[in-house]
């Protein structure tokens, strides 16, 4: 089995907030990120898929490929956007880096698998280099 | 829904691997210039990976201030600008990166509430780095 990984970055604003709690609760569980001007990150997305390389091509998926299905599944409708307010996925989720590695995984589960080949085995999310989240699947 | 979380730290800390269980001429083979007798320093990059449900209330698996808190106080204050070998910890045990990877993880096992400590990784310089998955 081999585990091959893409990289792909986006530039996104977003803020933290429960609409179902009091501003001030908000404001004491998620500090400065609950200021509703929001604010932005450049955000690194790593792909893994993992599968066996093609006896022919001797890839697990061709790179140029999975380079597009990001682009298409993904940074067209995150990159320069405000993830609470043109993201639906975050219309009712809370924009975490947690939410955000699910909701990419999400969009490419599918189109992965149907390609044949190899499946998607993990998806990591950094918001800053410091800090990331990982999402390995449905347990 | 289950997910991980990831923060990196740093801190700057020397040590010298060395240990009284060799002859000085074995210290010096298995250690080579890392048993140079005064230590040397490194910046350490320790990275913290948290697993656990997402919250549905909050869209985290820890919240990142509990996280930072915790490694503060159990790690970095402890370790940032010591010297290693005089810490109780490493008294009868080299400082190598894999110990203290080992030692990090049991410090902070435990400490994140529902959500379970999933790896530490410490890198000792950018060509080097140990995992602990406890």
């Amino acid at each position: 089995m081999i585990f091959l990984t893409r990289r792909a970055t986006f530039s996104a604003s977003h803020y933290y907030w429960n609409d179902g709690w009091t501003a001030e609760k908000n404001e004491q569980v998620f500090g400065r990120c609950s200021n509703k001007n929001g604010h932005g990150h450049n955000y690194t997305l790593e792909v893994t898929v993992a599968g066996e390389p093609d006896p022919v091509t001797g890839f697990v998926v061709d790179l140029k490929w999975l380079k597009d299905v990001i682009e298409r599944e993904i940074l067209s409708s995150w990159d320069h956007r405000h993830l609470n307010l043109e993201v639906p996925e975050f219309a009712h989720a809370i924009p975490t880096t947690e939410n955000i590695a699910i909701a990419a995984w999400k969009r490419l589960d599918k189109p992965v698998s149907q390609a044949g080949g190899a499946r998607l085995n993990r998806i990591r999310v950094y918001e800053t280099p410091e800090v990331f989240a990982e999402f390995r699947g449905p347990a | 829904m289950k997910a991980s979380f990831g923060r990196r730290y740093l801190f700057s800390a020397s040590h010298r691997l060395h240990t009284d269980a060799l002859s000085p001429e074995e210290n010096r083979s298995a250690f080579g210039k890392c048993n140079n007798p005064h230590g040397h320093g490194h910046n350490y990059v320790v990275e913290v990976l948290v697993g656990g449900d997402v919250d549905p209330e909050t869209g985290m698996v820890v919240n990142l201030v509990v996280l930072d808190d915790l490694v503060r106080t159990r790690v970095l204050e402890r370790f940032d600008h010591a010297h290693l070998n005089l810490d109780p910890v490493f008294m009868n045990r080299v400082p190598t990166t894999e110990n203290l990877c080992k030692t990090v993880f049991q410090l902070l096992k435990g400490a994140f509430g529902p959500a379970t400590l999933e790896c530490v990784r410490v890198e000792e310089t950018e060509n080097n780095f140990f995992e602990c998955y406890g």
